[in-house]
């Protein structure tokens, strides 16, 4: 899997890290697994069935102040593609403010 | 095609396994041993907080149980508490009947817990939050969890019991009619062996909240232990409860090849509705009348015989007096010399859940020769002039007993018990 390279988004004041920190850290919560056993490489299908995913999705959208429409969480596999995601979508949320 | 009728042979059904929690104790036999001893599992609530007022602030609730040595925390997440109740039980069960459920034919092997309202507590949650923070933010888990079949499939998933599997929900008597369908179902050769019963976890602010505005629940607020008080002139209503309980049924043919110790025989089932009013019954008590009598007659039995009932008894004005009546009626001088008592007077009313909680009861009963007692009760009512075996167990011979479930509904439901004999 080639480096991920995060875009460069005007405005967002969470780093990359912490993001990801979070996110490994809310996954392992919500799925009672340990901490080490989840990476960004982790894919969804593999850590939980479907309502994980979408209780996950909510969990992440709680944590970052974020609204990720269904129709673009569908798409996310790894917790990496979540990550880029959340990424994505703090910049749209600040602007709003 | 030729649909004439079918003559089949009837098997005949035992029980071999028991499990239970309640809020005397998390065992079948702690909680067989605390009703013997008159115990009492009724106090203050303390699952949530509540406003003082409330008209009702106690109720029967488990005392520190936690699901996580069974139930693993992702597992947790999708299982209402009285699912996890169940599985509890049945675990319990499954252990004390000494079957290995992953030998066998799964499809010989099944379930059927009932439950007055499911997952509640789930329901009140997700509403909750549904109305803090939109659609969006309601649990993906909570239809999984609500469900009143949440407890039966569950037990199916832990113990891969893929035979006859379903859920019954007839108020108060839910595990009444559980168990009563998993005898027919092994009677008639469908299964081997059933798991059934039932499981209740409703003490939470919807529940209380609205059984208190029926007026259905005792407001003794400041004696929670005297508050259950069946057959008592001063009863004001019942107490609501926590609890599951369940059972191994098994055909007798199977359960002597494999050499199980057998704790009873269920010989008998009646059931009717009293198509009357939602949440009362009529003042003769005609449906009690009725599914005893039913259950009489299927077990092939006479009045004279039965030793024991455990009485549906919720510490109603309105129930108790008429299950008093319809046993006067059915029994004659007879009622004179049974005994029935109460044990929601110890445990409060499980719902649900009751009819499995006091099959054991009448179980034990009859295995050890004691009927449990009926605590709190001071003043028997006027005319409730039987032996209700106020305030301690009787030690007396005992055969045959009947255990009585009625639910809000107008559903009626008798099952009777037997010493196995062989």
């Amino acid at each position: 899997m080639p480096p991920f390279t995060a875009p460069a988004q005007q405005g967002s004041s969470v780093t990359e890290t912490e993001i990801e920190a979070k996110v490994l850290q809310l996954v392992a919560d919500q799925l009672g697994v340990p901490r080490s056993e989840v990476t960004r490489e982790s894919e969804f299908d593999k850590l939980g069935d479907s309502l994980d995913k979408t209780e996950l999705m909510m969990a992440f959208e709680d944590a970052f102040d974020v609204s990720i429409p269904d129709e673009t969480a569908a798409s996310v596999q790894t917790i990496s593609d979540a990550i880029v995601l959340i990424r994505e979508y703090i910049p749209a949320k600040q602007a709003e403010v | 095609m030729n649909r004439s009728p079918r003559t089949i042979t009837l098997r005949r059904v035992v029980v071999t396994g028991m499990g239970a929690l309640t809020d005397l104790a998390l065992t079948a036999p702690k909680t067989w041993e605390a009703m013997k001893e008159g115990a009492n599992g009724v106090d203050t609530i303390t699952a949530f907080s509540m406003p003082s007022d409330w008209p009702v602030r106690f109720a029967g609730q488990l005392k520190d149980w936690d699901p996580a040595p069974l139930i693993d925390f992702k597992e947790q997440k999708r299982m209402d508490r009285f699912a996890m109740m169940a599985i509890a039980a049945s675990d319990e069960a499954v252990r004390d009947c000494g079957f290995d459920f992953g030998t066998g034919d799964p499809y010989r092997h099944g379930v059927m817990i009932g439950s007055g309202v499911g997952g509640i507590l789930s329901t009140e949650e997700s509403h909750g939050k549904l109305l803090q923070g939109g659609v969006r933010r309601v649990s993906p888990f909570t239809v999984p969890r609500l469900m009143v079949n949440a407890g039966a499939g569950q037990v199916s998933i832990r113990f891969n019991l893929r035979g006859p599997n379903a859920a019954t929900a007839t108020a108060c008597a839910s595990s009444g009619h559980a168990i009563g369908a998993a005898y027919h179902a092994i009677q008639r050769g469908d299964a081997d062996l059933i798991l059934a019963g039932g499981s209740e976890a409703a003490v939470g602010q919807l529940c209380i909240g609205t059984f208190a505005a029926m007026k259905a629940l005792s407001t003794r607020n400041d004696e929670p232990k005297l508050a259950s008080r069946p057959f008592d002139k001063d009863r004001d209503g019942f107490v609501l409860a926590e609890g599951a309980a369940v059972l191994v049924l098994e055909d007798l043919e199977h359960a002597n090849a494999r050499g199980a110790r057998i704790y009873a025989e269920v010989v008998g089932y009646g059931v009717c509705g009293d198509a009357y009013h939602i949440a009362a019954p009529d003042e003769q008590g005609s449906g009690a009348f009725m599914a005893m009598k039913f259950a009489l007659r299927d077990a092939q039995l006479n009045t004279t015989d039965v030793d024991y009932i455990n009485a549906h008894g919720t510490s109603t004005p309105l129930g108790d007096a008429a299950e008093v009546a319809s046993v006067k009626r059915l029994f004659g001088d007879h009622a004179y010399k049974l005994c029935m008592s109460s044990t929601k007077s110890m445990t409060g009313h499980g719902l649900g859940a009751a009819g499995g909680i006091e099959s054991i009861a009448s179980i034990m009963a009859v295995v050890e020769g004691v009927a449990p007692p009926t605590i709190n009760l001071d003043h028997p009512d006027e005319g409730f002039d039987l032996n209700f075996a106020a305030k301690t167990a009787q030690e007396r011979p005992t055969r045959i007993a009947l255990n009585n479930t009625f639910g809000f509904g107008g559903h009626n439901v008798s099952l009777c018990f037997a010493r196995f004999e062989g």
